[in-house]
């Protein structure tokens, strides 16, 4: 009976004229277009020096900066207050001055001040910016015989993924929220176009068991996540070459019980709902919190604790951590316990909250 | 042998109360028409019967089994059409009929002595979807599915709303060959015309059964005499007929107005009367009373 039911949706899937395409074409969309302009690398900042000095050093640290592609110099001020004015203007991004005395004070072996100034209405670009502009001038000096550094000598060593390259944080990421948009609202909108439809009074009125009709709704897009997770994979490996570090079965484990979780709060979502409209309105609702909760942007442990808290109960942040643990630290399922208990643990309440939901009876 | 029987059920949405204690008993092969305008209770009456809504009182069985304590046991036995067009409409016409048949854990072939002279008519559309059929066609096609685990009792909710005279003709029919292999229908409709081709109807209005009965009996429980008036300027016609003392009820039925008299006046008063209103072409004749004759007098007596 679960057979005839399953092939009922894939049959009526697959002679959709939309969903079909929809789960082709938003991994194709989301992995080939977003990791690069969801892209929270800062290129061509305009700078602004103000030198005091006008010495050979200071000449070659500005040479330098220009160099990297980073920046690019886009004007000369006499003093800060000069500098400022065109940050106002929006004709330069960061300001770096140089203090008179610069490179004698450097060879006597002071710490000169450098002052950097950026500007913050847009924060990524400001903190990125003056993150690189210090890591550039802590290089020490070519062509000076102690090497000493300008800046004091800090080393600091992005582990896992060295070069900060935004591709490799972005991937685990965009299949996160391709797996959560899809699995997550295909199965909710079924039930809801067969309560519009009417088709569900058929259902009801048949011998067809709650559960039965409930996994009937979950496996299909089950096998449809994984789908689409498979299109991820294959994508991040040939486009991006990235391969990920822990095995790929791990990464299916998680997958698989993700889906499930998605899709049984999509079925609990469309239990509760009578049109299309409540149902998108009240899973968008839910799955944007939970994204912008989850650490998939902003990193969970700097938010204030009590969203800290919430965050517990996020099963977005438990996959999120184990998609990039797997792809970039090549963690193992042992390594991810505490994530696939917690991932199970949503699993097993979701579903079984949508079979007790579904009403047959009113 | 009875199959359908429930007895004072009652149901209501809020402060509105849909059925107000209605009771009745449908044997096996019989085909019972509800009949009653939008709003009488009808499909809620349907829904209890199918299993999906929860009377708030009173009980019913279906082939002798309790819709709220055994509902398993119903559904088994059960087929029912809802108000709208309620089958996979992206599925195939063989499809849904297929779908229908093995959720009820039977085939197509093992019943189609049933559906065989229905779905002759719909098989040249076999491989078409659902949703391209026409309002008949896909009509036939719900009935077809409804039927395809032969159930005991087949319940209707308003069959041919939104069908062509012709094909609602043909739908009684294959209605009546359906009861006659034992099957009880209970179907409900709108259409006081459709009355006579059921064997039993029970008029219904505002939750309650008004009356149940044969329908050429429910037709002789008229009691008075009902005439038939007709003139030239039929649009002043209702008011002036009106306006004779004596007049018990008058309204516009079909192509004339159906009127009645009190004891005191009769035709000849109404006939001079018209005269004086300058009324020529006045035609004053005897008509049978119809269900729906019956129906205006019950519901105005209420």
């Amino acid at each position: 009976m679960l057979l005839f039911l399953i092939e009922k949706e894939f049959k009526q899937f697959l002679r959709n004229s939309f969903l079909p395409r929809m789960v082709v074409m938003m991994p194709l969309m989301m992995m080939l277009v977003l990791p690069w302009a969801a892209n929270q690398e800062v290129r061509s900042l305009a700078l602004c020096v103000v030198d005091h000095d006008e010495s050979v050093s200071t000449h070659r640290l500005t040479e330098r900066i220009v160099a990297t592609d980073y920046f690019r110099l886009t004007c000369k001020a006499a003093d800060y207050n000069e500098a400022l004015q065109q940050v106002k203007r929006g004709e330069a991004d960061i300001v770096l001055e140089f203090p008179v005395h610069f490179e004698r004070d450097m060879q006597r072996g002071q710490h000169p001040v450098v002052y950097v100034a950026t500007n913050a209405v847009d924060g990524t670009k400001g903190t990125i910016g003056s993150a690189y502009l210090t890591q550039i001038l802590s290089l020490p000096l070519p062509g000076r015989q102690t090497a000493e550094a300008v800046l004091s000598p800090l080393s600091q060593q992005f582990r896992f993924n060295p070069h900060l390259d935004y591709k490799v944080f972005m991937v685990p990421a965009m299949m996160v929220m391709l797996l959560t948009l899809l699995a997550g609202y295909l199965p909710a909108l079924n039930i809801v176009t067969e309560k519009e439809r009417g088709t569900i009074e058929q259902m009801n009125v048949s011998p067809v068991g709650r559960l039965q009709f409930v996994m009937a709704k979950l496996l299909p897009f089950w096998a449809v996540g994984l789908f689409v997770m498979t299109l991820c994979l294959v994508l991040a490996a040939l486009v991006y070459g990235l391969v990920p570090q822990g095995s790929i079965a791990s990464i299916y484990v998680m997958a698989a019980v993700y889906i499930l979780v998605v899709s049984g709060m999509g079925l609990v979502i469309s239990n509760y709902s009578h049109t299309t409209q409540q149902a998108v309105l009240v899973m968008y609702f839910f799955t944007m919190i939970l994204l912008l909760m989850s650490g998939l942007l902003t990193p969970v442990r700097s938010m204030p604790e009590w969203a800290q808290y919430i965050s517990a109960a996020n099963p977005l942040r438990y996959f999120v951590e184990a998609m990039r643990a797997i792809f970039l630290k090549g963690s193992t399922l042992a390594d991810l316990n505490r994530q696939l208990t917690a991932l199970l643990g949503f699993a097993v309440l979701f579903s079984v909250w949508a079979v007790f939901t579904y009403r047959k009876v009113e | 042998m009875v199959r359908v029987s429930f007895s004072e059920l009652a149901k209501s949405y809020g402060s509105q109360q849909a059925l107000k204690g209605v009771s009745l008993t449908v044997g096996a092969g019989e085909l019972f028409g509800i009949i009653g305008p939008d709003g009488a209770g009808k499909t809620t009456l349907l829904r209890i019967l199918a299993s999906l809504l929860l009377p708030d009182s009173g009980s019913a069985q279906v082939c002798g089994y309790d819709v709220v304590r055994q509902y398993g046991e119903v559904r088994r036995r059960l087929g029912y059409m809802p108000g709208c067009f309620s089958l996979y409409q992206d599925l195939t016409v063989e499809e849904n009929l297929q779908f229908f048949a093995r959720l009820f854990g039977t085939t197509v072939q093992r019943n189609y002595d049933l559906i065989a002279d229905i779905y002759g008519q719909l098989a040249p559309f076999k491989d078409r979807r659902a949703g391209k059929l026409s309002g008949g066609m896909k009509q036939k096609l719900a009935l077809c599915c409804a039927l395809v685990h032969r159930p005991e009792v087949l319940l209707l909710d308003e069959p041919t709303t939104g069908v062509d005279a012709v094909s609602r003709q043909e739908f009684w029919q294959m209605l009546d060959r359906i009861t006659a292999q034992g099957i009880t229908v209970v179907a409900s409709t709108p259409y006081m015309d459709e009355a006579a081709r059921c064997h039993r109807i029970a008029l219904m209005q505002s939750g309650r059964f008004l009356l149940v009965d044969e329908p050429h009996q429910v037709a002789a429980s008229f009691p008075f005499v009902m005439w038939g008036v007709r003139a030239a300027a039929m649009h002043r016609l209702l008011n002036d007929v009106r306006s004779l003392q004596g007049v018990q009820s008058a309204y516009s039925f079909g192509d004339s107005l159906h009127v009645t008299f009190a004891p005191s006046c009769g035709p000849g008063q109404l006939r001079s009367h018209l005269a004086q209103c300058g009324h020529t072409e006045v035609e004053i004749a005897r008509v049978p009373p119809g269900v729906e004759d019956v129906f205006i007098y019950l519901d105005y007596e209420g």
